[in-house]
């Protein structure tokens, strides 16, 4: 680019060399003008390429050679293995209801946070937000403490479990491991719909009440359209979140091949201490990158599909 | 008021109907498919042994009975491990690093008194003890713990605070500085700060402070459990030495049925039948051949290439038992944080 | 009479019964309730024991360290994440949707592949850590590494938080400005940065709690060592946890800290936001 100006690099340097000080400061300074939004464009892209790089591709990169160091076979062999199997069962089964789950509840949430006022507003939709700023740490603490076996809450479930005749427990199982993953993914769908509600007002809501819709009609016919890609965006966040968790699930999942989920059969391939098992963790970690590389994928699709629909 | 009552009701409705949705949700993943299921609660570096050891029970138990057995494994932290029995996790029998976190399952009421007792040699179907891991050729000329303390010596260790595993390193390296200071408390205590000085990271298990040395090359020295060091010898031939102090400790890992899990899932008998089969010689054999040192002398003696017989072991006992070491060393500001803080 | 009024007031839009009974059974069952255990734990602690606690010298360490780094990773990633978001809205370049669609990484890949994967990268041995290295700078098992660590679980946060505010500045306010005579930099405070303040706060934030209260991607970095000053918070939590006594009030108590740390931090941004909010309103 310093060889698009007008001047070549020559002239400059003769400029330099014949001590014309001011005329070349005067032709750096237009020249510099000139191009500056050009200069500055390429050294932000550059910062953010490196920046880009650093954190985010060699990390990923590192992950595939580090799969694939053994051979195909062997890689083939590490994602085909039961418990790797089990763990994506485990996984799929948490994500789903997760997902289910939050999603319920994003849409009765955003609708009652923007739709109404009531007092208390602020602070449950502050409370809404919540998990997202606790280490998960606390929050499978949370749950051991409520649910284990001296949980305060114990009592409750045996109570429940006689009444019903069943076999429920709330840790160290699969249901433990769903819950821990929805309370990580709680506000994730709200999130995403409750600022597209705030902007389309309550006009058209209220309207359609005074001619006498109903409730559900009203979410169906009005609300929903408006609200579907921010939904489905949010849904694929919720999805990728939820399979990567791992401090919340670590906590109450121990047995391996049954409850343990992805990201802890990672851990546990990973810990397993043989250069066989490391690659192996590997291998399972390029299937859990994948996943979120689709998830990626279809968020962007739906980006782009969504905000095509809007305008 | 009227609105009032009705949107209170609506309100409590909807929270039956979403307990509902939890306890529903809560049933989807418990289902049994015919086969018994037991499970095992162990520690961190048992893994490769009883994924080798279920094998030969299942196939041992359908010799006995022709069923099928499903046996799970659960691996973490000792200490971890033993909470989450406390808290819930349904073992069947636990295999712990310690007697002390056994002994923390009992107080919370989950096995019955004199388990110590209920199988030979207090409950310990094998033995093992602490070493040293050095990089082939033994640069830094590691032979016993008072190398550890020369300038220049980077240990990698684990957490005393966070791990079980760690205590038995601090424990073994401060009867070396017994014997070699006669009880001298300062010097005893000097020495420990200048080797922990040495260390240069201090992960949260034994597994981590293993991965950091070998994965991650760091330090020149790893002070590990035996059965670990020669895991790694096996698994990276010719990149590592494995040195033995002239003193360490003897770590006996206890076994346990947990006697209110097993009693409602039925698995009692298993249970000990499982237990039992630890002490037979092929399962013995099976545990030296994945380094543990079997409690079996005549069939110790067929491992003597592997171990050695002649370091001068102490225990646990030594220190007064468990409770009382953990009280004296590791509790908050007892010698370990003492030292480290130095 | 009276009962319209309330009526009108209360928003004509049917379901709020419905829907305000679900929301909050919902909160309370799955995140309030389970809380509430943690806070009723720590309750068994004393006064004096809880003082006493806080006033370790390792919980201090910890508390200091999270939030130090923290705070270092926040500002990084504030600095950064404007310059991607900017680079993604305003310029064209090869690669940019690849770039833009690989921004929330960080949110799917597992925090603890995420930690195993940049502890052996940046530690002397890995690609990264063996230039540094020559250049004297440590990273892995240093507060440095921690950095890195919450640099990288926070940076979608705030990329994803600036993006739509910039999509919806026209690019015409910045010409204008310019052609006024405004320089680059004078633009970007005058013009630019006020409209994306709110955005940033709130990525700020974020990024901030997120990074505090961390644990899956720190702890392999970090080397947990009380000397250097490298262990986290939730570290200390899991210390108490794991230790050969199990020390659950200890770990309850902490965690208390740690969770009304997190509050006080998004309240006093929202707060904030708040006024700026309605400074630029008037």
């Amino acid at each position: 680019m310093y060889l698009r100006g007008k001047v070549s690099a020559k002239d400059w340097g003769d400029m330099y060399l014949q001590e014309n000080h001011d005329i070349f400061v005067e032709k750096w300074g237009d020249f510099m003008k000139k191009n500056s939004q050009k200069i500055v464009k390429w050294i932000l892209i550059g910062i953010s390429v490196l920046f880009f790089l650093l954190m985010l591709v060699l990390p990923l990169l590192e992950v595939i050679v580090r799969a694939l160091a053994d051979g195909l076979q062997s890689y083939q062999a590490a994602l085909t293995a039961e418990n790797t199997l089990s763990a994506l069962k485990v996984t799929l089964i948490a994500t789903v209801i997760a997902v289910a789950v939050n999603t319920v509840f994003g849409l009765v949430a955003s609708w009652l946070v923007t739709k109404f006022d009531f007092r208390g507003k602020n602070v449950l939709s502050a409370l809404i937000d919540i998990p997202f700023s606790i280490s998960p740490v606390i929050a499978g603490l949370a749950y051991i403490m409520t649910f284990g076996r001296s949980g305060w809450a114990k009592p409750v479930i045996d109570g429940i479990n006689e009444a019903l005749g069943t076999d429920i427990a709330l840790v160290f199982s699969v249901p433990a491991v769903v819950l821990a993953t929805i309370f990580v993914t709680f506000p994730f769908i709200s999130r995403e719909i409750i600022p597209v509600l705030y902007t389309q007002g309550r006009e058209e809501e209220e309207a359609a009440a005074m001619m006498g819709a109903s409730g559900f009609t009203i979410f169906r016919k009005i609300t929903f359209p408006h609200i579907r890609w921010g939904l489905l965006y949010g849904m694929i966040l919720c999805a990728a979140r939820a399979f990567g968790e791992f401090g919340a699930v670590y906590a109450v999942s121990k047995a391996r091949g049954k409850t343990f989920t992805l990201p802890l059969e990672i851990d546990a391939l990973y810990m397993a201490g043989s250069a066989d098992s490391i690659t192996q963790a590997f291998a399972v970690s390029s299937l859990l990158v994948g996943m979120a590389l689709i998830m990626l994928i279809l968020k962007n699709i739906v980006e782009y599909r969504g905000k095509r629909n809007d305008r | 008021m009227k609105r009032k009552n009705s949107m209170f009701k609506r309100t409590a409705l909807t929270m039956a109907a979403a307990c509902l949705v939890v306890s529903v949700v809560g049933c989807g993943g418990k289902k049994e498919d015919g086969v018994l299921t037991f499970t095992n609660v162990s520690y961190d570096p048992t893994r490769e042994f009883y994924a080798a050891y279920n094998e030969l029970f299942a196939e041992h138990y359908k010799e006995e009975t022709g069923k099928e057995i499903e046996l799970v494994q659960s691996h973490g932290g000792s200490g971890s491990q033993a909470r989450s029995v406390i808290e819930g996790n349904d073992a069947d029998v636990v295999t712990l690093a310690l007697a002390h976190d056994i002994t923390s399952i009992e107080k919370a009421g989950l096995i019955g008194e004199g388990w110590l007792a209920e199988f030979d040699k207090n409950s310990s179907p094998y033995t093992s003890t602490i070493v040293f891991l050095v990089r082939s050729g033994n640069e830094k000329d590691i032979h016993d713990w008072e190398d550890l303390i020369k300038d220049g010596v980077e240990i990698i260790t684990p957490d005393p605070k966070s791990s079980g595993g760690a205590c038995w390193n601090f424990l073994a390296a401060w009867q070396y500085a017994k014997t070699q200071f006669a009880d001298d408390e300062i010097a005893m205590k000097d020495f420990l700060a200048k080797l922990y000085n040495n260390v240069l990271v201090m992960d949260s298990g034994a597994r981590g402070a293993t991965t950091t040395f070998v994965e991650n090359g760091q330090g020149d020295v790893l002070i590990a459990w035996e059965n670990e060091a020669l895991l790694a010898l096996e698994e990276y031939p010719e990149q590592y030495e494995l040195i033995t102090p002239s003193i360490s400790i003897l770590a006996e890992p206890s076994v346990a049925i947990v006697d209110e899990n097993a009693e409602k899932n039925g698995t009692e008998e298993i249970a000990k039948d499982y237990l039992d089969y630890l002490y037979t010689e092929d399962a013995q054999r099976l545990a030296g051949k994945h380094y543990y040192r079997p409690s079996d002398e005549a069939i110790l003696k067929e491992f003597s290439d592997t171990f050695d017989l002649s370091v001068n072991l102490c225990t646990i006992d030594d220190f007064g038992g468990w409770d009382q070491a953990y009280q004296d060393f590791f509790a908050d500001d007892a010698i370990f944080d003492e030292i480290y803080r130095k | 009479m009276k009962r319209a009024q309330i009526k009108k007031r209360k928003s004509i839009i049917p379901g709020f019964g419905l829907s305000m009974g679900i929301t909050v059974a919902m909160l309370s069952l799955l995140i309030l309730i389970p809380l509430a255990s943690v806070l009723a734990y720590s309750f068994r602690l004393s006064g004096a024991e809880f003082a006493e606690l806080m006033m370790r010298p390792n919980v201090v360490q910890a508390f200091v360290t999270s939030i130090g780094c923290a705070l270092a990773a926040a500002v990084l990633n504030c600095i950064f994440g404007t310059i991607l978001a900017w680079v993604l809205v305003r310029y064209e370049f090869p690669g940019k949707r690849l770039m833009d669609g690989m921004i929330e990484l960080p949110f799917a890949l597992p925090t603890a592949v995420a930690g195993i994967t940049l502890t052996k990268m940046y530690s002397d041995t890995g690609a990264i850590g063996r230039a540094f290295e020559k250049l004297g700078i440590e990273i892995a098992y240093t507060r440095t590494g921690i950095i890195i660590a919450m640099v990288f679980i926070g940076i979608p946060f705030v990329v994803r938080a600036i993006q739509p505010v910039l999509e919806k500045l026209p690019a015409t306010y910045e010409e204008a400005a310019g052609m006024l005579g405004a320089s680059r930099l004078t633009i970007f405070w005058k013009v630019i940065f006020p409209e994306i303040r709110p955005a940033l706060l709130t990525g700020f934030g974020l990024a901030l709690a997120r990074g505090i209260g961390e644990y899956g991607s720190v702890i392999y970095i970090s080397g947990n060592s009380e000397k250097n000053g490298t262990q986290v918070v939730s570290y200390v939590i899991m210390q108490k946890l794991n230790s050969g006594n199990v020390d659950y009030e200890g770990a309850a108590a902490i965690a208390l800290v740690l969770l009304i740390l997190s509050f006080v931090m998004l309240f006093a941004i929202n707060f904030i936001q708040h006024i700026a909010s309605r400074r630029t309103n008037v």
